[in-house]
């Protein structure tokens, strides 16, 4: 038995994709408190998302959304042992600075928030802590992934109860990268051009036909069958904002949503959890929304 | 043909999976009691403990596992997984439960949060230099009579055990499944 010489290396991408790669086939709740946040690891979540508001109450109040409170922060992370996550807002690195020297696990860049910067992103390869951003399509996720993010979210159009954009960026991403997978190496720069993509990164999606960091779903995911459907999409892991604590019930359907995350090719687990749920939470049509988060970020 | 089950209720399953396929073994993901028919050994992969130990016990696995393990089927644990196999957990939640088949105790993200992550090379008994990414990883803090150190890793505090083994089973605080490393579970094939 010998012991190593301490020439350890925090901070590598390996080690920062890595912890998304822990989260796969699991459930990130977003929890306004500790009490919300001991709730969502006894339902078996993998993480939570501290905000202030969840999203349906950010598009309600409306005004600028920020960094939450770090004290709301700290809170909950004495509360759970499982990893805690924070948003702060697109372009906003000195929001993202204090998320990092609060010790949060995971900064989520996004577009929940009010954006604070109109042209760029967060260059996310100065920091030790990763980062997730969302995208609606492979475009985007590839900038955001060539600016170091280490997991990408499909956006959906968060707070509004309703999955039909999730669905509709998953299946944008999903399309785009087939396209790239059975494209001839001479057609990669064109599409690298068409994407607004990195050619780099382009190449090496077409080689594995998949994206090099995990890719997880979020916005509008309300019921275990919307959790179930995104998975079977391809989604490996989803978010869950407005969904668990604006519903009648949340502590069973946030155990409801991780069951069927977990058991999402087999109905019969979603049909058991589904069962006497009580209502998701209301949800809105997104054709009549004011504001589509989902347009924030390039 | 050798078939390894992987706990594939949450995790790192698929990198697990892909190892085992390397070193010419069939790799069976286990959600459901049905899959743990036939199997070999069993891989409890990386992911967080607490959710892995919830749903163990909401898919009716959590007797089954137990009983095979006491058995003296052959088990490894990374991570998490590693965790789950403790005697005893510090720091974790006040109800989690565990398999208990490692003597030892471990804290929960004893090296640290997130930031504090880091990838090494850890020098494994009997293998030689592997390379393991920590990952909000587990730190072995007491280690009793009968279990085994296979590699110990120095974080600045003094050597604690990062590999150990207690008959057949196998726990490592580290995830040689992410860093294109085979020979952990070379190393726990010979047990199966």
């Amino acid at each position: 038995m010998t012991t190593s010489p301490d020439s350890s290396t925090v901070g590598s991408t390996l080690v920062k994709r890595g912890l998304a790669d822990m989260l796969r086939g699991g459930v990130i709740m977003d929890v306004v408190n500790a009490d919300q946040a001991k709730i969502a690891e006894d339902a078996g979540a993998v993480a939570v998302m501290a905000l202030e508001r969840v999203p349906a109450d950010i598009r309600r109040d409306g005004g600028v959304a920020r960094m939450s409170d770090p004290l709301l922060i700290q809170e909950i992370q004495a509360t759970v042992t499982i990893p805690v996550m924070a948003k702060a807002r697109i372009g906003h690195f000195a929001e993202a600075q204090v998320l990092e020297s609060l010790g949060v696990d995971y900064v989520d860049e996004s577009e929940v928030l009010t954006p604070a910067d109109e042209e760029h992103h967060i260059d996310k390869w100065a920091f030790t802590v990763p980062f997730v951003c969302g995208a609606t399509n492979l475009g985007e996720a590839l900038r955001r992934i060539g600016e170091g993010a280490c997991m990408i979210r499909s956006k959906g159009e968060a707070g509004t109860g309703n999955v039909v954009e999730a669905v509709r960026h998953l299946r944008t991403i999903n399309a785009q990268m087939r396209r790239l997978h059975s494209a001839d190496a001479a057609e990669l720069a064109g599409l690298a051009k068409d994407l607004q993509a990195p050619l780099p990164l382009v190449r090496e999606v077409a080689e594995i036909g998949h994206l090099p960091v995990p890719m997880f779903c979020a916005g509008g995911i309300a019921t275990p069958a919307d959790a179930s459907l995104v998975m079977q999409l391809g989604a490996e892991a989803v978010f869950v904002g407005s969904g668990i604590f604006k519903s009648a019930d949340p502590v069973r359907m946030a155990e409801a949503i991780v069951e069927a995350t977990t058991h999402f090719r087999d109905p019969s687990v979603v049909a058991k959890v589904s069962t006497g749920l009580g209502a998701a939470m209301r949800g809105s049509e997104t054709a009549t929304l004011e504001q589509r988060l989902a347009e924030r970020g390039w | 043909m050798t078939s390894v089950g992987v706990l594939a209720l949450q995790g790192d399953v698929r990198e697990h999976v892909a190892v085992l396929q390397r070193i010419g073994v069939t790799p069976v993901e286990v959600r459901s009691v049905a899959a743990l028919v036939g199997i070999d050994g069993l891989v409890i992969p990386g992911g967080e403990s607490t959710t892995m130990a919830r749903l163990l016990v909401t898919s009716g696995l959590r007797a089954p596992v137990t009983e095979m393990l006491a058995g003296g089927l052959p088990v490894l644990g990374t991570c998490a997984g590693l965790i789950m196999l403790a005697r005893r957990i510090l720091d974790g939640r006040s109800d989690q439960w565990s398999l208990g088949l490692l003597d030892i105790e471990v804290r929960r993200n004893g090296f640290g949060r997130q930031v504090a992550s880091f990838e090494t090379v850890v020098e494994v008994a009997g293998v030689g230099p592997v390379a393991g990414a920590f990952i909000r990883a587990p730190q072995v803090v007491t280690v009793a009579d009968g279990v085994d150190v296979l590699a110990t890793h120095d974080h600045g505090q003094g050597p604690t055990p990062v590999l150990v083994r207690q008959g057949h089973a196998l726990g490592c605080a580290f995830h040689p499944e992410l860093t294109g490393e085979t020979r952990i579970h070379e190393l726990f094939l010979s047990l199966v």
